[in-house]
């Protein structure tokens, strides 16, 4: 076993783990927080994206200990006081949802362009999202719903 | 009217809990205690068992069982069952191979069931199925569609010779051979439709626990229809009474048919369960998916469409080898049979249809319904057949589609293929969207293209489909082993909240928005109010489930029926609280007023008076909770036209969709940001299969495409942004005019795009039409174009 520490959404964590333990399966078994999806095992599919120290991360791609010390912020810890972040907001307003397994994935990963890239066009959100699937939507309200939460983030 | 009623977008009330990350999937449910499973799967494609040590296993850290077929044969469970008979055209019955939950001897697919660990931990049983010894005797197999009935090819089943599950007909064989013999012109294709991995982004998972005090079973499970697969593992499997099983299917991250069928896994969790003690779980790992849910579509198909000289369809003959894997899955045999020969009219008055079907086993994966399930296969063969009918007699392919349209004042409209369209308007879907595409300019774009070195097609799509399923008198004649009508219960409490119980299940469809919607609309009361709840064999009356684009059809109407008999009731009291007859009682807006006077109670008064029934009519039963069940007087017959514009990158092969028109007729609508993201995804799911996806086998039975890495799953890059819109023929045989829209989109979209490409590039292809088929295509063909 190895023992591991981190701040996730706000709070100091520390835990002992097996060393093979994947960040993923740190943060949903061992922290109970399920809203990180796993949807496949070649890190393609992006439901596990999460944020390290401000970075999108696929959380399926690293070992719990290789977490040591970060900052984690995963889909249950962006509302504050009960307040949607913007992504969250846009996603639900622009119906940019359906099944909600890749939803949790989609919005770190957006928040994280939208970072980068305060405007990003429809064709840099679809490059974006390369490595985030989604089967329900067919992209099109996903790619709608960033560009308002994009212009909401910039106001 | 009320604002959040039928025909608002309003925004969906599920939505919080997944966009915080609160939604509650299956592999988010921990049990106390619980176990977990790991399933050992057959490498090879066919094989012996010849034996399987367990001991090394067994004695294996944290190994708390390792399950075989013996395990399972002990228990007296049976194997997995097909649902639907389909007989063959000399009235014999289909030939169901075994199916065992843990293989019996032979495996007959790669990932095959073989036997399962369960362990304190997931790692624990992972690692010690490393240590399982199974000895197999490798056997030749046959991965080949086209070629399983071929003599010498390897037997899936001993006992079921030329691999042939049935030979299926329908039509009139004689009168489509005359027709073909008369016509002035025959279109004849050979075409290929591809086979599909479904893939959930929610891989399948289940809890199996068992409770000895009660000898009662509870099953978590992702599932599209929690009430069959209690009767289905009940009846057919066998592990206990129905009232002693509990199926429960919490939030489902999607499922576009494959979780409709009962699986071997959830199965052996129950078992293991009641062997070890404690809840067991499994959730599947992508390869897993990929490997063991059911695949779709994988047919290949011969036709011929006749025309006279002036271009009308006389006559369509179609012979289609259906692949149905291994074993047959759960629905599997009415795909390309009653889903797929009877949608063969498509929009067309063609007189003599005949269609015959045969069905093949295969060491592959089992095949099923998957999204559309034979509708979308009818539409591939049709709108591919016309496409290059229009083209061979130089004809436009719109016009051609509108001169052999069944017309709008031709409803009802009986079809040579037993199905009874009862609505449609096929010219104004095709006019809409011929305007939204503006494609009186195509020749202008097509011209700005190739100045720019590029090639410039457009395709065509005019798809029905038959949803809303179905009638169960009908379905019944046709051999299906249920009835598949929808229940509701709608369930008020004293302050006026409401409970709705639906049968059916919401796994992306926003059920628990939409039929608030017809609570608000029906009854009056706001659709904060409402309550949605579904997937608990012990919460919700028993219900049919969710695939077919039935729920609306079919499970809304039940909700639409239930708030009748509401609003009868509360009539009664309404009247005896008014002092007035029930017959002068008007119920409008939540209000139950007599008529002409501004005297009335509203239902929130009304459903109090039924509670705290102190003033009350005499003999009536107090409460206020009403069931219903519904079962349709026909299927539905949801239509529409698409219209997909290409342009090829000849250097590179690469097709780029420039624009994709999609005008669906789906009746009624509750709620249209809710369909139109149905369609979205549907589309995608078509465009998909037209462009990136496609299940590769290797000869020995190998599925090379069976990771992310390895299958085109549509990227957000591959997809365009889509132009859609709605046209309006209400259903005549419900109340509420819906048809339903779940599968349209990737019932549609594929012909659209492969028509558009073959447009550009001048000869036609088979799906996926990756970059490098395009490419070859093209160099095969390299002064087509420029000969024109």
């Amino acid at each position: 076993m190895a023992s591991v520490s981190m701040t996730v959404n706000g709070q100091a964590v520390t835990r002992d783990v097996e060393p093979r333990t994947l960040l993923v399966e740190f943060l949903r078994q061992h922290l109970d927080l399920t809203g990180t999806h796993v949807g496949c095992d070649t890190s393609q599919c992006g439901a596990c994206v999460i944020h390290i120290n401000g970075d999108s991360v696929k959380s399926c791609t690293m070992l719990a200990v290789q977490a040591e010390g970060a900052q984690i912020t995963t889909i249950e810890g962006l509302a504050k006081n009960g307040e949607l972040h913007p992504m969250q907001a846009a996603f639900r307003e622009h119906h940019g949802l359906q099944c909600g397994f890749c939803t949790p994935g989609m919005i770190m990963s957006a928040i994280d362009l939208v970072k980068r890239n305060p405007s990003p066009s429809e064709t840099e959100i679809r490059e974006w999202l390369e490595g985030n699937l989604c089967r329900c939507t067919g992209y099109h309200n996903i790619v709608k719903a960033i560009q308002a939460a994009a212009a909401d983030m910039r106001s | 009217m009320a604002t959040d009623g039928i025909g608002a977008s309003v925004r969906r009330k599920e939505d919080r809990r997944f966009i915080t990350g609160r939604g509650r999937y299956t592999d988010d449910i921990d049990r106390p205690g619980q176990a977990y499973a790991y399933f050992i799967r057959s490498p090879h494609a066919h094989a012996r068992i010849v034996g399987i040590d367990k001991s090394q296993a067994e004695a294996a850290p944290g190994v708390l069982a390792v399950l075989d077929g013996d395990d399972v044969k002990a228990a007296g469970w049976g194997g997995l069952i097909c649902g639907w008979m389909v007989k063959s055209r000399d009235g014999s019955d289909m030939k169901a191979g075994p199916h065992p939950l843990l293989a019996q001897g032979k495996v007959r697919y790669v990932g095959d069931h073989v036997a399962c660990v369960v362990a304190a931990s997931y790692n624990e049983a992972r690692d010690a199925a490393e240590l399982v010894e199974v000895d197999y005797e490798e056997l030749p197999a046959c991965a080949s569609t086209a070629h399983a009935r071929d003599r010498g090819q390897a037997q899936v089943h001993d006992d079921i010779p030329g691999n042939t599950v049935y030979e299926w007909e329908l039509g009139d064989l004689a009168a489509v051979d005359q027709a073909i013999a008369r016509a002035a012109h025959v279109t004849r294709i050979d075409l290929v439709n591809n086979r599909l991995v479904p893939n959930a982004i929610e891989p399948r998972a289940a809890i199996g626990e068992y409770d000895p005090g009660n000898e009662a079973f509870t099953l978590y499970t992702t599932s599209q229809n929690p009430h069959v697969a209690r009767l289905v593992i009940s009846a057919f499997i066998g592990v206990a009474p129905e009232h002693k099983l509990h199926v429960i299917a919490p939030d489902v991250g999607g499922g576009f048919g494959s979780k409709i069928f009962i699986y071997a896994e959830e199965c052996v969790c129950l078992l293991a369960a009641r062997k070890v003690g404690l809840p067991v779980k499994w959730t599947a790992e992508r390869s897993e998916s990929f490997l063991s849910d059911a695949h779709g579509r994988d047919h290949v198909t011969h036709a011929e469409l006749a025309l006279d000289a002036d271009g009308n369809f006389t006559a369509l003959k179609v012979h289609t080898t259906a692949n149905m894997g291994a074993y047959l899955s759960t629905f599997a045999s009415c795909v390309p049979t009653y889903l797929y020969g009877t949608l063969l009219a498509g929009q067309y008055k063609t007189p003599a249809i005949y269609c015959a079907v045969d069905a093949v086993y295969t060491n592959t994966t089992p095949v099923d319904a998957y999204r559309g399930a034979g509708r979308p296969e009818a539409t591939y063969l049709l709108e591919t057949i016309v496409e290059t009918a229009a083209r061979e007699t130089g004809r436009d392919p719109a016009e051609l589609r509108r001169k052999n349209f069944i017309p709008a004042d031709a409803f009802p409209y009986q079809t040579p293929v037993a199905l009874m369209y009862d609505t449609g308007n096929y010219q104004a879907s095709l006019d809409e969207a011929l305007r939204l595409a503006d494609y009186k300019s195509f020749a202008q774009r097509r011209a700005a293209s190739e100045a720019t070195g590029k090639l410039r097609g457009v395709g065509f799509s005019c798809y029905i489909e038959a949803c809303g399923i179905a009638p169960s008198a009908v379905v019944g004649s046709l051999g299906c082993g249920v009835g598949l009508w929808e229940s509701a219960k709608v369930r008020f409490s004293h302050t006026g909240t409401v409970q709705v119980l639906t049968g059916t299940h919401t796994h992306g469809q926003g059920h628990e928005t939409t039929f608030a919607q017809l609570i608000a609309e029906k009854l009056g009361v706001p659709i904060d109010k409402v309550e949605v709840i579904h997937g608990d064999t012990e919460k919700t009356p028993v219900g049919m489930g969710t695939y077919g684009s039935r729920s609306i059809a079919v499970g809304g109407q039940a909700i639409v029926n239930a708030c009748d008999k509401i609003i009868e009731k509360g009539k009664k009291i309404a009247a005896h609280l008014l002092e007035a007859s029930e017959g002068d009682i008007e119920f409008k807006d939540g209000s139950f007023a007599v008529t002409g006077t501004d005297r009335a109670k509203s239902i929130g008064e009304v459903v109090f008076a039924a509670y705290v029934p102190h003033n009350y009519p005499a003999g009536l039963e107090p409460g206020m909770e009403e069931t219903a069940f519904y079962d349709p007087a026909n299927f539905t017959y949801p239509a529409g036209c698409y219209i997909c514009e290409v342009e090829v990158e000849p250097d590179t092969g690469i097709v780029e969709i420039d624009r994709f028109v999609a005008v669906d007729d789906f009746g009624k609508v509750i709620n249209p940001m809710i369909v139109e993201g149905q369609v979205h995804g549907g589309l995608a799911q078509g465009i998909g299969q037209a462009l990136t996806e496609g299940c590769v086998y290797d000869d020995n039975g190998q599925l090379l495409s069976a990771s992310y890495m390895d299958y085109g799953m549509p990227k957000a890059g591959d997809v365009p942004s889509f132009q859609v819109a709605l046209t309006e023929t209400p259903c005549t045989h419900n109340t509420l005019g819906v048809k339903g829209c779940g599968e349209a989109g990737a019932i549609g979209a594929p012909p659209a795009v492969m028509n558009a490409i073959t447009d550009a590039i001048g000869v036609r292809i088979d799906m996926p039409a990756t970059p490098e088929k395009v490419w070859r295509a093209l160099q095969d063909r390299p002064m087509a174009r420029a000969a024109e």
